[in-house]
């Protein structure tokens, strides 16, 4: 799910370069934490959330399909 | 996007090798001629060979089609994905395996890698086709769904003379369901709430 993330966080940046996912693995879920150019967090957030939105449905779909639950946060 | 600078002893030549390394026609690039070959006096003085730089050009089909790619293999799936263009938008239709995932709840998956992959691309260039991705039809069977389920919900608020209020629905579904029943003249519609859960309201006319 890592690699998923960042992908979709470096392709809609403007630093891609900056773009770092942490993966914190728990007993039930995956945190995985996003890091960007302060710059770019509106790239990834968006109007009203909608972008992060965005790519936790396409990320969480992912996920199910392999039994895993994961969460992201935004830093 | 890719680009090549080459020098050679013609401009010709340049661009031949470039296109060569790119493996790209002449029609898929952008060329700038930077520097004009000089042949020198007697081809002694001052020999200059041509320098070009060579740019692929931005095609937004080839690039949304890659990063759906690389979306969908970060996601373990290798659909079949078939692409169709006309003047207003560019359509992915994907076939194959274990795509239920893709669409997921009334297509908000869907809804969601479409609104992505049309950022993505926007961010690249000015083209303004808009990018439609569906599974299996999805979004073509939805629909028809959705007019019978108008048709039948305005049937039915004619015959008890009172308002429906629908699920909540993205703004294309809302839009399908308003326009199937703009010219009925027994009954209107309107939306309610807010996104996510705007809902239509189907209302008998007095």
């Amino acid at each position: 799910m890592r690699e998923l993330v960042e992908f979709l966080a470096k392709s809609l940046v403007d630093n891609p370069e900056k773009v770092e996912v942490k993966e914190i693995i728990g007993d039930n879920s995956t945190i995985l934490e996003l890091t960007v150019a302060p710059e770019d967090m509106g790239k990834v957030i968006g109007k009203q959330g909608r972008i992060a939105k965005a790519i936790r449905t396409v990320v969480k779909a992912a996920a199910t399909r392999k039994g895993e639950k994961v969460v992201i946060e935004i830093m | 996007m890719r680009a090549v600078e080459i020098s050679a002893k013609t401009v010709e030549e340049a661009i031949r090798i470039a296109l060569e390394q790119l493996g790209l026609e002449k029609e898929d690039v952008n060329i700038d001629i930077l520097e004009q070959p000089n042949k020198g006096f007697l081809g002694i003085l001052g020999n200059k060979n041509a320098l070009v730089r060579v740019e692929e050009k931005f095609n937004p089909v080839k690039y949304s089609l890659s990063f759906l790619k690389n979306v969908l293999a970060r996601m373990d799936l290798d659909p079949q994905i078939d692409v169709e263009e006309n003047d207003e938008y560019i359509i992915f239709n994907l076939t194959g395996k274990d795509l239920g995932v893709l669409i997921g709840r009334r297509g908000d998956t869907l809804d969601a890698l479409q609104f992505l992959t049309n950022l993505v691309v926007n961010k690249k260039s000015t083209q303004k086709k808009k990018i439609i991705i569906d599974v299996e039809n999805y979004r073509n069977r939805r629909k028809e769904t959705l007019i019978n389920l108008a048709n039948r919900l305005a049937e039915k608020a004619k015959k008890s003379g009172k308002k429906i209020v629908l699920e909540p629905m993205s703004p294309q579904e809302r839009r399908i369901i308003h326009i199937t029943l703009q010219d009925n003249k027994y009954i209107s519609t309107y939306s309610e709430g807010e996104e996510p859960y705007r809902k239509v309201i189907i209302v008998p006319k007095k």
